[in-house]
């Protein structure tokens, strides 16, 4: 059981990069493994001449560490109430061609944080939609840690002790959705 | 008089003839209706019950991107409910009219529907077999199943209806 994170935030000390990281340590106390992605950075902006069976490297690496994952959990800043380009242009990417995408039917959750006060929650209902319309298993999961740089502690774990249920419960959604499709299997 | 020990469907196995008969669905979009059908399906009626089913992945529109968004969890979810499947028992006539309570399976959802339907008689068909025809049509809400998606227009007003009108035009093969 494999869990990839990914976070729409490319700077170091990122908030929801460190979220992603304490929900990390949760999948791990549940038996799964669990990696960050730090590829996104590289991708270059999607342009559909370079799409095709050569793509870029580096959305090459996306693809395969989608695709090795049993499960993806996004976390999510919000850039003008909407979710960070970068994050968007990487989904975009992968998610071409529809019919062969990794995200496709690929459980996922979104979480998010953000130093405003609604914890990304544009960004975040954004997100889920372009997601579903890769054909990715959304699941219903919330929270919205807002304030980020006061309710998050170093490890990334919020301060709130109902946040940090939501972000247990988060994780417990996800990977509870695996062992339905491991059922259906 | 005969009329009174009529039956509303023929009696005995009859087994669609899917070359010739189509399974699909028509929904409000936008400024118009739009229309798919299902490739692989198959019906029967045997004893006076109406029976069929359709793989969901097999939904046919003029589009493989849209085809592909239909089988996601977005829509029918083909991944894990793989077919669509319809019973009926109850079908009444007056003429060639016919009304079916029966209830339909969809995306792990069960629920009842009423069909309008028409049946032309059976009569002998060019391959040596005998054969009648059905057409079918009822209205369901697909929010009830669980196919939820919708994107707003730009007047605010959703792109797609929730009501979905089911077509079936079948002809039916009496088993030999």
């Amino acid at each position: 059981m494999k869990v990839l994170g990914i976070s729409g935030s490319l700077r170091r000390n990122s908030h929801n990069t460190r979220l992603l990281r304490a929900a990390g340590e949760i999948v791990e106390e549940h038996g799964g493994e669990f990696e960050v992605f730090d590829g996104l950075k590289a991708i270059p902006p999607y342009d559909e001449d370079d799409d095709g069976p050569q793509s870029p490297p580096a959305v090459e690496r996306l693809r395969r560490a989608i695709a090795g994952a049993d499960a993806v959990l996004f976390a999510t800043p919000e850039y003008n109430s909407s979710i960070p380009g970068v994050l968007k242009n990487a989904v975009d990417w992968v998610s071409r061609p529809l019919a062969t995408s990794p995200l496709r039917n690929k459980p996922v959750a979104v979480i998010g944080a953000s130093t405003g006060m609604f914890g990304a929650v544009w960004a975040q209902a954004e997100l889920r939609k372009v997601l579903a319309a890769t054909g990715a298993r959304v699941t219903e999961v919330e929270l919205a840690v807002g304030h980020a740089h006061e309710h998050l502690d170093e490890a990334g774990h919020p301060t709130d002790p109902a946040q940090e249920e939501a972000l247990y419960d988060s994780v417990l959604v996800l990977l509870g959705e695996l062992q339905n499709v491991e059922v259906a299997a | 008089m005969s009329q009174a020990t009529q039956h509303a469907v023929p009696t005995g196995s009859w087994n669609a003839d899917t070359v010739h008969s189509t399974v699909g669905f028509a929904v409000p979009y936008l400024m118009g209706t739009f229309q798919g059908t299902f490739s692989e399906f198959e019906a029967r009626l045997s004893d006076g019950a109406l029976s069929g089913s359709a793989a969901v992945g097999s939904v046919e529109v003029k589009d493989p991107n849209l085809s592909t968004h239909l089988q996601s969890p977005d829509f029918f979810d083909a991944e894990r409910f793989p077919r669509l499947s319809f019973e009926a028992n109850d079908i009444s006539r007056s003429g060639d009219d016919l009304t079916i309570g029966g209830e339909l399976t969809l995306k792990g959802h069960t629920e009842p529907v009423e069909i309008q339907g028409h049946v032309n008689d059976p009569g002998p068909d060019p391959y040596g077999g005998e054969r009648f025809g059905l057409q079918l049509e009822t209205k369901v809400d697909r929010t009830k199943f669980g196919l939820n998606w919708n994107n707003p227009l730009p007047s605010g007003d959703p792109a797609l209806a929730n009501e979905v009108t089911i077509i079936v035009d079948l002809q039916l093969v009496k088993e030999s």
